[in-house]
């Protein structure tokens, strides 16, 4: 019989610890338990025997470490190999035991698990290791593995999220085995990473895993809400394989605090819960599993139900479609948007990470991600906005795009199930979307069209929907995974198009059962007071059954009809939100904030007298009243005299006062922020009045930064940045961890005139020298300014820079140096 | 045999965290709110608001017998070449060598701030050195270790045992932290240290800063 057949009709009982074992029969702190597979075969052969002979049916190689990070090739396969070879003979000798029995009676059956547990190294962007390279290192151990004979692959103890995806599309790529996967969860009932239960059974789930569960790092006792969670999430099986409790050091000894009998009864009460897989970890022995074995064996196992759950996730949580309207910022789209248009063909990505930051403090669920332009890279693009955004925010992303190139690169780096936008009726489309959502997870949303165009009838519309659903489980995508957009069309230039579009939604939930999703703001298009006609439209769609609106969370109408919509619908108890939110969709505005005005550190200590309110905010470091003053100023004001009269005299006067000690660092840089807070608005004013004139190259003051290869420390250098770009200069920041020739190309490709490199530790001062090594070498014209904290004059000197600056200000002055001398 | 704790949170010393964040004027006296300013007094309380909660305190230890001679610690599974090392250990036959890490939220939101708000990344880094030298501080008075600290990159001591101290205590798999190629620690905020186990030796503020060499440090106390 096959692992996945006996899955489905049994509970199946894994083995108990290893380490614990091992440790016992003499394993020394720090020694790597893999090689024991090559040192002692005997030792692991009769662990895995005594652990048949106690009722496991699967017992795990020893190879939770067995990765290329801690072996070399050729070791890696030996360890493997011999890995399986101790596995086979326990198997043999058991058989050769039990030859009367085996085989016969089903919960005899005995399997061996390729063992994959963490890399244990983090993946980026909170580590070093990049998640392809990640990916290959599993892979690595999972072809080893298949091809010494596993009957199935265990990934365990896994406490990151995006690392158990490696590994999870490593063994989907290299193998037809099934996967079984386990996390560790905290006491929190999260992993170290963040991501709750219900987080990770919409992302396994979704990648086709076999089975979901919990193990090490707690007792059955304190995994029993992470275990309850998974069983009212998860449609495949669930695995419980706890601790024997918690460690406690008596008399230097690690000694667990739960004995067989209690391990064996608290894992029996969840078995008749639902859980279908269980075995035990740290500190548990064969006497653990014998005694666990022994009291269920005969209990029936829960039947799997399917949960028809439609959800998506990110690294901590999940989105779940229920009752409750979900809202999509529609913001980071370039489609009619000059000012991010401006910002892509730039590369700036801390304007994208703002856009996504600022809809999330309005409160929406999921961001949607277009950074569509016919002249970027969009596969680079869309990899890169994905990656950056998911180390800024934790909300679920939908990936939209219409190149399925860009939409598997985002799909395979997304941390989560991921939100795909979009699918539609075309056979090329469906052809082409459905593998990937099949391979990597996913919720779709399929678009009511098809070769035909958009039916102006109902029945056309559901019609296609039904073909997409037909489709889709040809590929094995259940319903669930599929979210039906009936395509908002304008009502000025057909009068009729909403009621289609609320018809075809209405029949879709009612009767074919599946979610819904709309871009609400089309339906407005040509109109004047467009806010209104979408409040009303999205108030009908919800009515008629709307789970999802892709939509503009700066709108007023919009977040009035959302928070009133629920409160009306009794999903908001109390009418919390709804009143802790009517400030911000009031009628009446609340008038600009007069009176107390915190009082300005600087005017405190004896500063210059600032008249200007615009000068007073930047001072004081306030962002949302230097933004609010600009703006108004630009009324009547040239943008120039601006910059000229107001932000730089208030920066100088902080920059001085920084200099002569009456500031101190995060003053500065708070008066930083609100002097950047007021050029973004006249940024997006010239943006708007299609004022944004191509500097030429010898009007760019342009200035490469970055962080030294090996080195990840940017705060530094995002101060030295933020500074530069107040005073004008057109920075370039390569980031942290930048190898010296990219660092080089930046300077020759941009012929930039300065490039500033920092380092915070010793043992990366060498990659900063021979960075300027090389960019003495192909960019000679380039001054190089350094700084650091273990950087000095000394050093400086002796790798060949052109300067250390102490700090922010002083590369500041630099600039300003070169460039004038430039002229 | 290796222990792992998780610690509540330890108090925290604001004066503390402002000299970490650079408010330190000529006179060498770290910056107080109550003569500060309010601006900043808000946005450092909207960070420790944001952060704390999601703060994990956890520890895991293992004792290890200690033979010293002229300038290597040998603790068994490990041996330690360092001639500081070998200072800071003296007269202690015994040694506890631990790994300390307030967790990766913070990690997360200091690349967050770093992003939008350069100025709260600054606090952040500055609660979060504050918070982790705290963890320290807590768990060496609760294993009762009276002896100062030592962490590799101290004095001669090579950053090269970070290896060893994180395997030897199973680190990663414990409290979740790790080692990129550079040798530094993931979650940033984090420590491995050995101490001494022995009779006390005052530690105060003061002593711990004058005991170091790097006499042009900016955050030096004294």
């Amino acid at each position: 019989m096959n692992f996945k057949t006996f899955l489905e009709n049994n509970i199946v009982y894994l083995d108990g610890g290893m380490g614990t074992l091992l440790q016992a029969n003499g394993l020394k702190p720090g020694e790597h338990p893999e090689h024991w597979n090559i040192s002692h075969p005997e030792v692991i052969t009769e662990i895995h025997k005594a652990y048949y002979d106690a009722g496991s049916n699967v017992v795990s190689t020893n190879t939770f470490g067995a990765n290329s990070l801690k072996f070399a090739d050729a070791e890696l396969e030996e360890i493997v190999k011999a890995a399986f070879e101790n596995a086979k003979a326990a198997r043999a000798q058991w058989e050769t035991e039990n030859s009367q029995t085996a085989n016969e009676e089903s919960g005899q059956q005995k399997f061996i698990a390729l063992d994959i547990g963490p890399t244990g190294k983090l993946l980026k962007p909170l580590g070093d290791l990049d998640f392809e390279d990640a990916v290959a290192v599993f892979a690595k151990t999972i072809k080893l593995g298949v091809k010494y004979g596993a009957d199935l692959i265990f990934i365990e103890t896994m406490n990151d999220s995006y690392e158990t995806k490696a590994a999870l599309l490593a063994a989907k790529e290299n193998s037809d085995l099934p996967v079984l996967v386990s996390n560790a969860y905290g006491e929190d009932g999260k992993l170290m990473t963040g991501a709750n239960a219900a987080a990770m059974v919409a992302m396994v789930e979704g990648m086709g895993a076999d089975a979901i569960g919990a193990n090490c790092s707690l007792g059955p006792k304190q995994l029993r809400g992470v275990v309850e969670e998974l069983l009212a999430n998860a449609s495949i099986p669930v695995i419980l394989k706890p601790n024997a409790g918690l460690p406690k050091s008596v008399n230097g000894q690690t000694v667990f605090d739960v004995t067989p009998e209690e391990f064996a009864q608290e894992i029996t009460e969840l078995i008749k819960k639902g859980v279908r897989v269980a075995g035990g970890c740290c500190g548990t022995t064969p006497a653990y599993i014998q005694a666990l074995y022994q009291k269920s064996k005969e209990i029936m196992p829960v039947d799997l139900s399917e949960k028809n759950i439609t959800v998506v996730s990110s690294y901590t949580h999940a989105v779940k479609f229920e009752q409750e309207p979900i809202l999509i910022g529609e913001r980071i789209n370039p489609t009619g948007k000059k000012r991010f248009k401006q910002a892509l063909v730039e590369h700036d990505i801390d304007y994208i990470l703002g856009e996504g930051i600022r809809q999330e403090e309005k409160g929406v669920h999921i961001l949607d991600v277009n950074v569509g332009l016919p002249d970027i890279d969009e596969v680079e693009m869309l990899q890169t906005a994905v990656c950056e955004l998911q180390a800024v925010t934790d909300l679920p992303l939908q990936i939209d795009t219409s190149d399925t190139n860009a939409m598997e690169v985002a799909l395979r780096r997304y941390n989560g199930k991921a939100m795909i936008n979009s699918v539609n009726g075309k056979k090329e489309s469906m052809e082409a979307v459905f593998p990937l959502v099949k391979k990597y997870g996913g919720l779709v949303v399929a678009l009511t069209l098809d070769e035909g165009g958009i039916p102006d009838t109902t029945t056309g519309r559901i019609a296609i929907a039904e073909k997409i659903l037909t489709t889709a489980a040809e590929y094995g995508i259940p319903k669930k995974d599929i979210i039906f957009d009936t395509l908002a069309m304008t009502i000025s230039s057909d009068i009729h198009s909403a009621k289609v579009t609320l018809d075809s939604l209405h029949y879709i939930k009612e009767n074919l059962g599946c979610h819904t999703s709309l871009g609400i703001s089309n339906v407005s298009f040509g109109l004047p007071n467009r806010d209104a006609v979408n409040g009303t439209f999205f108030t009908m769609a919800l009515e008629n059954g709307l789970s999802a609106a892709i939509m503009n969370p700066f709108s007023a109408e919009m977040m009035k009809t959302y928070y009133t919509y629920k409160a009306l619908k009794g999903l908001d108890e109390n009418c919390a939100q709804y009143i802790e939110h009517v400030a911000e969709f009031a009628s009446v505005q609340v008038a600009a904030s007069g009176g107390a005005q915190a009082t300005s550190p600087v005017e405190k200590k004896d500063m210059p007298q600032i008249s200007s309110e615009l000068q007073k905010a930047v001072v004081s470091g306030r962002k949302e009243k230097a933004a609010e003053l600009t703006q108004a100023l630009l009324v009547e004001e040239e943008p120039l005299n601006i910059v000229q009269n107001e932000i730089i005299p208030a920066l100088n006067i902080v920059g001085q006062g920084y200099e002569e000690k009456k500031v101190y660092l995060p003053q500065l840089l708070m008066s930083a922020e609100a002097a950047k807070s007021a050029f973004e608005k006249i940024k997006e004013y010239m943006a708007g009045k299609g004022s944004v004139e191509e500097k030429n190259t010898a009007e760019k003051r342009q200035v490469v930064i970055a962080t030294v290869h090996g080195d990840i420390h940017d705060i530094g250098k995002n101060i030295v940045k933020l500074l530069l770009e107040n005073y004008g200069f057109d920075v370039r920041d390569l980031g942290k961890d930048v190898p010296a020739d990219e660092i080089v190309e930046k300077v020759v490709e941009l012929h930039a005139a300065l490039v500033g490199l920092s380092a915070l530790m010793t043992t990366t001062v060498p990659a900063m020298e021979e960075t300027i090594v090389k960019l003495r070498e192909k960019a000679p014209w380039c001054k190089v300014v350094v700084g650091g904290a273990v950087l000095t004059q000394e050093y400086a000197d002796k790798i060949g820079a052109d300067k250390y600056a102490k700090d922010a200000m002083e590369t500041v002055r630099y600039a300003e140096e070169i460039f004038a001398g430039n002229k | 045999m290796t222990i792992t704790k998780v610690y509540t949170e330890p108090p925290i010393c604001e004066k503390e965290i402002l000299r970490y964040a650079g408010c330190k004027n000529s006179a060498q006296e770290s910056l107080q709110f109550s003569v500060g300013d309010e601006n900043l007094e808000n946005l450092y309380r909207e960070c420790c608001k944001e952060i704390l909660p999601r703060l994990s305190y956890k520890v895991c230890y293992i004792e290890l017998p200690l033979d010293i001679s002229e300038n290597t610690c040998d603790f068994g599974c490990i041996k330690v070449q360092s001639k500081d090392l070998v200072k800071n250990l003296q007269g202690c036959n015994r040694a506890i060598v631990f790994a300390a890490t307030i967790g990766v939220e913070m990690d997360r939101l200091i690349a967050k701030y770093s992003r939008i708000s350069p100025a709260k990344a600054l606090l952040f880094q500055a609660i979060g050195t504050e918070r982790i030298e705290a963890l320290c501080d807590a768990f060496c008075e609760d294993v009762g270790c009276l002896h100062p600290r030592f962490s590799p990159g101290y004095g001669d001591a090579p950053l090269e045992i970070q290896r060893d101290i994180l395997r030897i205590l199973d680190a990663s798999k414990r409290i979740g932290l790790s080692l990129n190629d550079s040798l530094l620690m993931a979650p940033s905020k984090s420590v491995t240290a050995f101490v001494g186990i022995g009779s006390r030796i005052e530690r105060n503020e003061k002593i711990k800063c004058a005991a170091c060499d790097k006499t042009d440090c900016a955050y030096r106390g004294v």
